[in-house]
């Protein structure tokens, strides 16, 4: 493969990231039956805490990887917590998820333009390349997969992690059933509200780390308005996409990179089609890929296809939501 | 603690708090809290004129505001008002630019259902997503938020450009005859379309409280599937309570066009449709609570665009202070409900 394209390929994994990971965060989540709508705006502000918290360490005079695990744990602590205000709102105090999430939502949005004002356009600390001994020497995928720097390499280890948690142990199996149908992990004795928490939680985490693979690494530094604003409802989509499944989920969002790499190499060649139009095929691709998962649409379109292959393509493309999602747990 | 005294606090509660927390927001970036209400209540009712300025921002907003609460009534979470406010300025606006030798009333009445046109359009886009093809509203809504700004700026840096050449911020400024009439040089409000304003929500609550319609509506937000067992025609609900609220929120666009600019512009709707959901969601979609509501709001906006020049304060802050009054009043309410109440009996 010409070393051009090989690039490209790196290029688009290494802007997938923070996309991959906020929507293995928002995976875990609405896996244990909660949504948290709040992904525009906490991917904003944890992106904006984390950078601030990095830059004011080295500023301080501490080594670059102090600063920037400082900063990557501000960041997850941000998501945290404000999953923790969806937790609390949704599952203590049985409110509208999607009113508390939306919400939030602009809420972090504004408060990360407010606190932020200061810190815009400055250069800071960002996560250096480094490329893993043996792996890196593979040709081609190498070059692709292993030359990247470490949120990447912990973007991996969560889509395997995740996916091994909830298809191969049986913890996941309880986790899932939360989602599916919380009466029967609370029949065999576990406590539903307090484990949906917990994921609600650690999700949140993983979405603050999404924030920080934003301002730490890919569009690195905090502008008004943020360069990531728009990708949490992506992030939101994808999921939906990717039939709650990590796999799937991932795959969307390298999909989605790559036509996003597609449209700007559109951009850098003189086409016939005005510049400004092509900001909004994110959002074209956005409905078009739930429109390939949604039932209808998808029925519709199986038609086409001969009856052989109908159901092996149903299966392959459905998308169904955890049975219990959005829905409040009474029992416990 | 007794009842009434319960009552007081917990209206009370949510709203201090978050003011407390805006105040130590506004220290944490070195500023006086004091001094930002001064400014900000200067801002807004410091003259007759700024008044005036407060209730033409106020006018869309509101304008919104009532559409919310028809879809609020059938349940459905219109994101998209941004985007049909948008397409509200953008219809008018064409009706503004290449429309000529109207005479005045009918050139403005023109543009007006111009913009209701549009914002029909595009509420009718999320709408046919919704019930036809499966794509939840939010989700519509946000990516027709998006895909109405891309066009919007398109159309004011290409189609739109004089063709001797113009300004990306902004597209040519309409002819004269097509601005609205303000009331007085002092209070430069319009007092027609404050007329068109309170004309829509005598006609919603109407249409909400007294027709069939309207309690349809209220079945389809309160139990889809039961309403449907009974009878009510859910899909054509949902439709016609999108098209109400597009063609209301296109009449704010087309306030902010024909009124607050005189051009098309980027990013027109300011956000007055997202603070518009933020104000229903408060007001519980009681339709005179949330036209009320979204005064205050609008007041505490306009007041509060001093504060980048006075204070080289982000003006941020205002809507900062707006989430966090209903995300507070949110969970308030979910902690007497929780803690407070008497258990219900089901």
């Amino acid at each position: 493969m010409n070393q051009e394209l090989i690039n490209t390929f790196n290029t688009i994994i290494s802007n997938a990231t923070p996309l991959v990971i906020a929507a293995l965060g928002e995976t875990i989540t609405e896996r244990a039956g909660v949504i948290n709508l709040s992904l525009d705006g906490s991917l904003a502000l944890s992106a904006m805490g984390g950078f601030v918290a990095a830059l004011t360490a080295q500023r301080a005079g501490l080594p670059l990887p102090l600063a920037l695990a400082i900063g990557v744990f501000v960041a997850m602590l941000i998501g945290a917590l404000v999953a923790l205000l969806i937790a609390f709102g949704s599952i203590t105090l049985k409110q509208d998820q999607v009113a508390i999430g939306f919400v939030l939502t602009l809420l972090c949005a504004d408060l990360a333009q407010f606190l932020g004002q200061a810190y815009t356009r400055q250069p800071g600390p960002i996560f250096p390349n480094i490329s893993l001994p043996i792996l890196s020497e593979i040709p081609t995928v190498g070059r692709i997969f292993f030359f990247h720097d470490f949120l990447v390499y912990v973007s991996y280890a969560l889509i395997f992690g995740i996916w091994y948690w909830l298809f191969r142990t049986r913890g996941g199996l309880t986790h899932r059933a939360l989602g599916e149908r919380p009466e029967a992990a609370f029949a065999r004795g576990f406590a539903v509200n307090r484990s949906r928490y917990f994921w609600v939680v650690l999700g949140g985490a993983i979405v603050g780390l999404a924030g920080a693979a934003y301002s730490l690494n890919v569009k690195s530094g905090w502008a008004t308005p943020p360069s990531m604003r728009g990708d949490g409802w992506i992030a939101l989509a994808i999921v939906i996409f990717g039939g709650w499944h990590p796999f799937r989920v991932v795959l969307g969002a390298y999909l989605f990179s790559s036509l996003q790499a597609v449209s700007s190499a559109l951009q850098r060649s003189n086409t016939q089609i005005p510049l400004v139009l092509l900001n909004g095929i994110p959002w074209v691709m956005m409905l078009i890929t739930l429109l390939i998962v949604s039932s209808g649409a998808l029925e519709r379109l199986l038609m086409i296809l001969p009856k052989s292959l109908q159901n092996r393509a149903r299966a392959i493309l459905r998308s169904d939501p955890p049975k219990a999602l959005g829905t409040p747990f009474e029992k416990d | 603690m007794t009842k009434p005294m319960q009552s007081v606090l917990f209206a009370l509660l949510p709203i201090a708090v978050s003011l407390l927390i805006t105040a130590l927001l506004i220290i944490i970036v070195g500023n006086n809290p004091l001094e930002v209400v001064h400014l900000v209540l200067s801002g807004a009712f410091g003259s007759s004129t700024s008044l005036g300025g407060v209730v033409n921002f106020w006018m869309p907003l509101a304008f919104c505001v009532v559409g919310l609460v028809v879809t609020f009534r059938a349940g459905l979470w219109n994101i998209g008002i941004e985007g049909q406010l948008m397409a509200g300025a953008i219809g008018a606006s064409y009706v503004g630019l290449f429309v000529r030798d109207l005479p005045t009333p009918l050139w403005i009445l023109l543009a007006i259902i111009a913009g209701a046109g549009a914002g029909m359009v595009v509420s009718l886009i999320i709408s046919v997503l919704k019930t036809r093809l499966g794509i939840n509203e939010i989700f519509g809504g946000v990516a027709m938020n998006a895909l109405v700004n891309v066009y919007s700026i398109y159309l004011i840096s290409g189609p739109w450009q004089p063709p001797e050449g113009g300004s990306a911020q902004a597209t040519q400024p309409f002819p004269r005859e097509v601005w609205l009439t303000p009331f007085s040089q002092d209070f430069p409000v319009s007092l027609p379309y404050l007329g068109l304003l309170f004309g829509m929500i005598a006609l919603v609550s109407v249409l909400l409280n007294n027709t069939r319609w309207g309690l349809q509506l209220k079945a389809t937000g309160k139990n889809p599937r039961s309403a449907l067992l009974l009878g009510v025609p859910i899909e054509r609900s949902t439709l016609t309570a999108f098209l109400l609220c597009g063609a209301l929120a296109g009449m704010g666009g087309a306030h902010r066009v024909l009124e607050t600019y005189h051009s098309l512009r980027p990013l027109i709707s300011g956000g007055i449709g997202f603070l518009a959901l933020l104000v229903v969601l408060l007001a519980g979609a009681r339709l005179l609570w949330a036209v009320g509501i979204a005064f205050v709001s609008a007041a505490i906006l306009t007041g509060s665009t001093r504060l980048k020049i006075a204070l080289q304060l982000d003006a941020s802050l205002a809507n900062v202070l707006q989430g966090l009054v209903v995300l507070c009043i949110l969970l308030f309410n979910g902690i007497r409900e929780r803690f407070f109440d008497e258990p219900r009996a089901d």
